[in-house]
């Protein structure tokens, strides 16, 4: 792990450079034009939300029902990311709405929800902060629910009459004109997120695993 | 063994209740001062505006039973009984059910008051369909109190337990409340928009099948040390 | 027993979900008094490259602050890491 983390930053990083003028180079879609290429990074970024909601939610089953310490720091990592890659998700639509929708929110079900995700993982940290003995417990809870609401994010737009472009947009993209240049960036973008995400918490659990190791040589020193 | 064990946690938590009536009447109180000074806050010309109606009452059920809540495992937490009932060996879930009947107990009594309250004074006309408006409230209240049950219960060892609870409880209550209020607004339409509220009680009903499963999987663990 | 039973009832409620919330279609909203974008004056519409802009640049923001948090985080609990075995070194003398 720590032998491919410094290459996969320099990866990561060069990845970022490029991505801009993959952007950049990409067919404008057509009634939306500039502002449409917020989505690039905006759609990357729920796919980091995702994955982090992934991990979140199966760590903290594990936690609370197996006890692991691993568990509950991959998930306090995990919880910090949606939190923080959520927040990037909500402004970057929010910017985009403004020129596409001509309003800055709206409350729509999609939007809606994910509002929701973002306060139950302010929650979450919050807990763990000033929960006293125990939060970590309590903690792992909200995770669980907070992972619960992903398939209903994700669906709502199917479900019903929204603002919000369709699931099928996405799955469409490529049978558009530029749609398949759009379904590369799109891509690229992604996974440069994905492996962001992965860094992030590499040594977002470093710094649990520290802090558990505190708490470890504190208790041997009271003995 | 499980319904006589939940019968049996409801049957102690009358029994303590009812000798000082004090967190029943202290809740029945506060949502009352809820619902008015929210009437304050939206009534301008002496009309509130169209849908006030339904969200005054959800956000007073809201309110009303997070102090609810609150008060109840406080109590628990005092006498040190919390710990005594999960060391009895009985089915921890069974425990849960029990409070949660508890809360219900408490909560649906508290509607009783607010519901014509909020009738009468924003001329809402509820009771036209008083059996949706039964099923929006009664699945309503048992989506809010199972997650919130599972919540106080969890907090009561926490520090700063009183201001973490509704933190942790509005976000993840949001399909509940907003389900329960576009229902009880479409009830509210003139004429009432039935089709409307019966999807919000089927959405309702799917949320509380989610939360009661998921608060019951989860208590046991969230309660041992 | 209970817990297979509410799986099952859980699995299928999700399952039946879709299908009840397609039942509720507002009827959509009447289209009369509507101008493209396009024929409205530049006056009225909205600049799209700030908001691009602003979208990338609040991206760096926030990446940057956040591994910055966790930098300064991580800084601290080493050098208290150190502190606490120094000074365990210090008194087994």
């Amino acid at each position: 792990m720590r032998k491919i983390f410094l290459p996969l930053v320099v990866v990561t990083a060069a990845m970022f450079v490029y991505a801009p003028i993959a952007i950049a180079l990409a067919p404008y879609e057509s009634t939306m034009l500039l502002v449409q290429k917020i989505f690039y990074f905006h759609f990357a970024t729920w796919m980091a939300v995702t994955a982090a909601l992934t991990v979140c939610g199966i760590s903290s089953a594990v936690y609370l029902f197996k006890g692991s310490p691993v568990a509950d720091r991959i998930g306090a990592a995990s919880a910090e990311l949606v939190a923080v890659f959520t927040l990037f998700g909500l402004v970057s639509g929010s910017l985009w709405a403004r020129k596409a929708w001509g309003i800055w929110w709206d409350w729509e079900p999609r939007l809606t929800m994910a509002f929701m995700l973002e306060l139950i993982f302010f929650g979450y940290i919050i807990v763990r902060r000033f929960g006293g003995p125990g939060a970590e417990k309590l903690a792992a809870a909200m995770g669980i629910f907070g992972a619960a609401t992903a398939p209903f994010i994700y669906k709502s737009t199917d479900w019903w009459r929204t603002i919000h472009p369709k699931t099928s947009v996405m799955r469409t993209l490529t049978d558009t004109p530029g749609g398949t240049i759009m379904w590369n960036v799109v891509i690229f973008c992604s996974v440069t997120f994905l492996i962001l995400f992965a860094l992030v918490l590499a040594a977002r659990v470093r710094l649990e695993q520290l802090r558990g190791d505190l708490d470890r040589l504190y208790l041997a020193a009271e003995d | 063994m499980f319904v006589r064990t939940a019968l049996l946690v409801l049957k102690k938590d009358f029994a303590i209740e009812l000798r000082s009536y004090e967190v029943l009447s202290t809740t029945l109180f506060f949502a009352v001062s809820c619902v008015a000074i929210f009437s304050f806050a939206f009534v301008r010309e002496g009309q509130a505006p169209k849908d006030a109606a339904a969200g005054i009452l959800w956000i007073a059920i809201a309110f009303a039973g997070t102090l609810a809540l609150g008060r109840t495992f406080e109590r628990e937490r005092y006498g040190e009984t919390l710990k005594a009932l999960l060391l009895a060996p009985a089915p921890r879930p069974a425990i849960y059910v029990g409070k949660l009947l508890g809360i219900l107990a408490l909560l649906f009594t508290t509607e009783a008051l607010i519901v014509p309250m909020v009738a009468f004074f924003f001329h809402a006309r509820f009771f036209d369909q008083s059996l949706y408006l039964l099923a929006l409230l009664s699945l309503g209240t048992i989506g809010y109190a199972a997650v919130g049950t599972l919540f106080a219960a969890m907090l009561v060892r926490a520090r700063t337990r009183d201001v973490l609870l509704p933190i942790l409880l509005y976000p993840v209550t949001i399909p509940v409340i907003i389900a329960g209020v576009r229902g009880t607004a479409a009830l509210l339409e003139s004429p009432a928009d039935l089709p409307i509220a019966s999807l919000w009680i089927a959405m309702l009903a799917f949320f509380d099948v989610v939360f009661v499963t998921l608060s019951l999987w989860m208590f046991e663990p969230l309660m041992t040390e | 027993m209970l817990r297979r039973l509410s799986i099952g009832i859980t699995t299928l409620m999700i399952v039946t979900a879709p299908t009840l919330a397609l039942a509720l279609q507002p009827p959509s909203a009447a289209q009369e008094g509507f101008r493209p974008l396009s024929e409205l004056p530049p006056g009225q519409q909205v600049p799209a490259a700030p908001l691009l802009i602003g979208s990338y640049a609040f991206f760096l923001v926030l990446m940057m602050f956040y591994l910055w948090t966790i930098w300064r985080r991580i800084g601290r609990v080493e050098k208290e890491l150190h502190d606490l075995v120094r000074r365990q070194a210090a008194v087994k003398r």
